[in-house]
């Protein structure tokens, strides 16, 4: 049964995601959820262990071997992003019990989880598959049940959101698509081994070039690289908050891998930054995403906004890593993306709760809380002390691999961003911590006490991160091991 | 022969071509709906031209049909002419466009010759193994049905959650989960009224319905297959309610009955894939399911076939029902 591990790891969500509209209960479809995350989560560890120990694994779907059908490959690359994607999932189950059945009318609430399985399940896809087809097929999943997801959020901006993010979502999607038949033309493949290798000395092929242009525009709509992020900050702030928590933690980390699996595994890193200027374009988009997005966060007065700009900003970090194109930089990159996902979902969780209690997360209305609630500030302070990067949270250990790989390159001015871009994490988290710690709690305001479900994933996320920051072994070894796997060998 | 062809694919583009630019000019909704339905026609004409008649089946069943309904459906709930966008607004989406256009000219510079039978996608393994080996693998006339149940079945399992998907989100945010139930005036005007449409649509029903299980089994010799027979079911229950009113409709297909049959195709083919783990093979191994791979095969593309016809016939009445029951209760 173990060689069934590959697919058991996205069918399982995929399976219950229709149980939850039958059922029609809202215990059964939270427990389905529950179900499909601890699954796919345990999938994951087994699946990480093997290939630490054998190296990749390959499963062939319907029997049919590649290239004639499609087959799932599980790697160093790709086994971080499972384990970060089912982890962020269970996170999220046991945070939405709560959180969902105050947020949502009750006959909604079946349909929430179905969607946040299929989500599960694309995103868990996307990862795993060794198709570009398969790959778009599964982003579709995705996206589309996060576009619902985040109409259900409980203010009529959600909607427009929703609607905006659906728009610009789909002509990214289409621009993959185009990218990905451009490319079948010339080669006559959609396996990802096998386009490699057919593509290997067509540089200068112009209907391959046009395909690396749309594939990675389409791509970077979804990481939310500046300037095409204009869908982030409504479509995070206004989700309901177990939705943001999770799709915060992986929706655009999910992206940026595939990113990687195009570039390094697919189109070669010879053609994507030797013969065109991709890792120059996105260094300098990096940049400005770093310094836009962040700058953007200090003029919020909504958390959840401050929470999605900044979330912005981190993508631009990680493309930075990335598009260094180094095993420094790449291992670096997953780091980051690691550490990110954990430390801004416990922010956005953390959020959840804050909107649950005090009914809304204008900075305004946050004045004294930390006397109110001064557990899930303190949760507050050590996630948002991560953000900024200050040693011994998650955030130092996966700048510090960044900075290291950029001073490698010397790379300065993209390091002077990412500088500029820390200490404007510190203006941002500052400007919360000052409201909540100095100003005055509203007259006759008791304090509050959040559900214990609610508190155990905050701070299950937080020390977590803090366990990640004073000692980084594990998430370094991953995002090692992936770099490896990326820039190692062509094939995959 | 080959001028005859040629000149048909040149204006048969340039008539989608003229569609698609008229669509941009238009303000008004429904004349733009009508044009969308008619590059939707054109576009299924030119995919006859190029062989790929279950993709052109698929086009005219989906673009010129139902969605055609669905879009018309939208415009009765909002406002049926564009506002116009100030210019200065309109310049980045030209230029969009304008790269967007460029870049595709660059790419057809080194794309194969249309046609040509030694492009990249000619010589690949893939493609002799589609058309010769297919016969003996699964043993299936139509090809296009054993690539798209068997060789890639997973993505068709995909598309079909895309679709399911797209029924949850038009059940969460339209449908009467949306807002409570109110009590609905009933409607003055009906169709039924008009003796012709009532007798012919009447009598059309059991006709469409029948085509649409003939198309669904069909799908194994000759164009067709579950996607296009859904469409078609849906379009049967469609034309009911534009002409019988939504609560005759609805009396004929329960809401409860959709909620279990939106589910209950796609469970099929998932749980098709379960069964074939649990008899030692792969997920979605049709091979494992009788003693005989053939046998297999066809069964595993028989249910395949069945599960996505039902999970696209409900959804799109669901979304039609969605759509229809808004207006109505305004």
């Amino acid at each position: 049964m173990t060689g069934q591990l590959p697919v058991l790891q996205v069918a399982v969500p995929l399976l219950c995601a229709p149980l939850c509209v039958l059922l029609r209960s809202r215990f059964v479809a939270w427990l389905l959820f529950l179900a499909a995350s601890l699954t796919s989560l345990t999938c994951a560890v087994w699946l990480a262990e093997r290939v630490d120990r054998t190296g990749a694994l390959r499963y062939a779907m319907g029997d049919w071997q590649a290239p004639y059908g499609i087959e799932f490959v599980v790697n160093g690359f790709n086994t971080p992003v499972l384990l970060l994607v089912s982890l962020s999932a269970v996170v999220a189950a046991v945070y939405s019990r709560r959180s969902v059945a105050a947020e949502l009318d009750d006959r909604r609430v079946p349909l929430l989880y179905a969607c946040l399985c299929l989500a599960l399940a694309g995103l868990l896809g996307l990862s795993i598959t060794g198709d570009v087809f398969n790959a778009f097929v599964f982003l579709e999943i995705s996206s589309l049940s996060t576009y619902t997801m985040i109409a259900m959020g409980r203010r009529r901006q959600a909607l427009l959101a929703s609607f905006r993010y659906l728009v610009i979502g789909t002509i990214g999607a289409t621009f993959l698509l185009i990218g990905i038949g451009l490319a079948y033309a010339v080669t006559g493949t959609l396996n990802m081994a096998d386009l490699a290798q057919r593509l290997t000395g067509s540089h200068d092929n112009r209907a391959l070039q046009a395909a690396v242009v749309f594939v990675f525009v389409g791509l970077a709509v979804k990481m939310a690289v500046f300037p095409l992020h204009a869908w982030l900050p409504a479509a995070y702030g206004e989700a309901p908050s177990a939705v943001s928590t999770f799709v915060a933690a992986t929706g655009t980390k999910v992206a940026i891998y595939v990113f990687c699996r195009f570039a390094f595994t697919v189109f070669g890193a010879s053609l994507v930054f030797g013969a065109m200027p991709v890792d120059r374009i996105g260094l300098l988009l990096a940049c400005l995403g770093i310094l836009a997005g962040s700058a953007a966060a200090c003029f919020q007065d909504d958390l959840r906004y401050v929470l999605a700009w900044s979330s912005v900003a981190q993508v631009g970090y990680i493309v930075a890593g990335v598009s260094l194109a180094t095993t420094a930089g790449v291992s670096g990159a997953y780091l980051h993306m690691i550490m990110h996902s954990v430390t801004k979902a416990a922010l956005f969780a953390i959020a959840g709760v804050l909107l649950l209690r005090l009914g809304s997360v204008r900075l305004a209305d946050l004045a004294g809380l930390g006397r109110r609630m001064p557990w899930t500030f303190a949760a507050f302070v050590v996630a948002g002390l991560g953000l900024v990067g200050v040693p011994p949270t998650a955030g130092f250990a996966s700048k510090w691999a960044l900075v290291t790989a950029l001073v490698e390159r010397d790379q300065w001015p993209v390091l002077v961003a990412m500088l500029a871009g820390s200490l404007l994490a510190l203006v941002y988290v500052g400007r919360v911590i000052e409201v909540a710690w100095f100003r005055e709690p509203p007259d006759g305001a008791d304090p509050l006490r959040p559900p214990a479900s609610m508190v155990a994933a905050i701070w299950f996320l937080v020390l977590l991160s803090l366990y990640f920051g004073i000692d980084a072994s594990l998430p370094a070894h991953l995002a090692d091991a992936a770099a490896a796997a990326l820039l190692g060998k062509g094939g995959g | 022969m080959t001028t005859t062809f040629t000149l048909i694919n040149v204006s048969l583009l340039a008539i989608l071509t003229a569609t698609a630019v008229t669509i941009t000019r238009l303000r008004a909704l429904y004349e733009a709906t009508m044009l969308a339905a008619l590059f939707s026609l054109v576009t299924a004409c030119l995919f006859v031209l190029l062989d790929a008649v279950d993709v052109a089946f698929t086009e005219a069943a989906v673009g010129v049909g139902i969605s055609t309904v669905l879009l018309l459906g939208v415009l009765a709930l909002t406002r049926s002419s564009e506002s116009v966008t100030p210019r200065r607004r309109r310049l980045p989406g030209a230029i969009a466009v304008l790269l967007v256009g460029g870049t595709l000219g660059y790419a057809s510079l080194d794309l194969p010759e249309f046609g040509s039978a030694d492009s990249p996608v000619q010589r690949h393994p893939v493609t002799e193994v589609y058309l010769h080996q297919s016969q003996e693998d699964i043993g299936i006339p139509n090809t296009v049905t054993s690539v798209l149940a068997s060789y890639r079945g997973l993505d068709t399992l995909g598309e079909l959650v895309v679709v399911f998907t797209a029924g949850l989100a038009v059940l969460s945010l339209l449908g009467p989960l949306a807002r409570p139930e109110r009590t609905r005036p009933t409607a003055d005007f009906h169709l039924a009224d008009y003796r012709v449409i009532r007798v012919v649509s009447g009598a059309l029903m059991p006709f469409i319905l029948l085509f649409a299980l003939y198309v669904l089994f069909h799908g194994d010799y000759g164009p067709g297959g579950g996607f296009q027979a859904g469409v078609i079911f849906a379009s049967g229950f469609v034309l009911y309610g534009l002409v019988f009113g939504l609560d005759r409709a609805q009396r004929v297909v329960p809401r409860a009955a959709l909620w279990l049959l939106v589910s209950l195709g796609l469970l099929l083919y998932i749980g098709l894939g379960v069964t074939t783990m649990l008899l030692g093979g792969s997920f979605l191994d049709y091979d494992v399911l009788a003693s005989d791979p053939d046998t297999g095969q066809h069964l595993g593309i028989l249910v395949v076939e069945t599960a996505i016809g039902i999970t696209v016939a409900s959804v799109m009445t669901t979304i039609f029902f969605g759509f229809a029951g808004r207006g109505v209760a305004r």
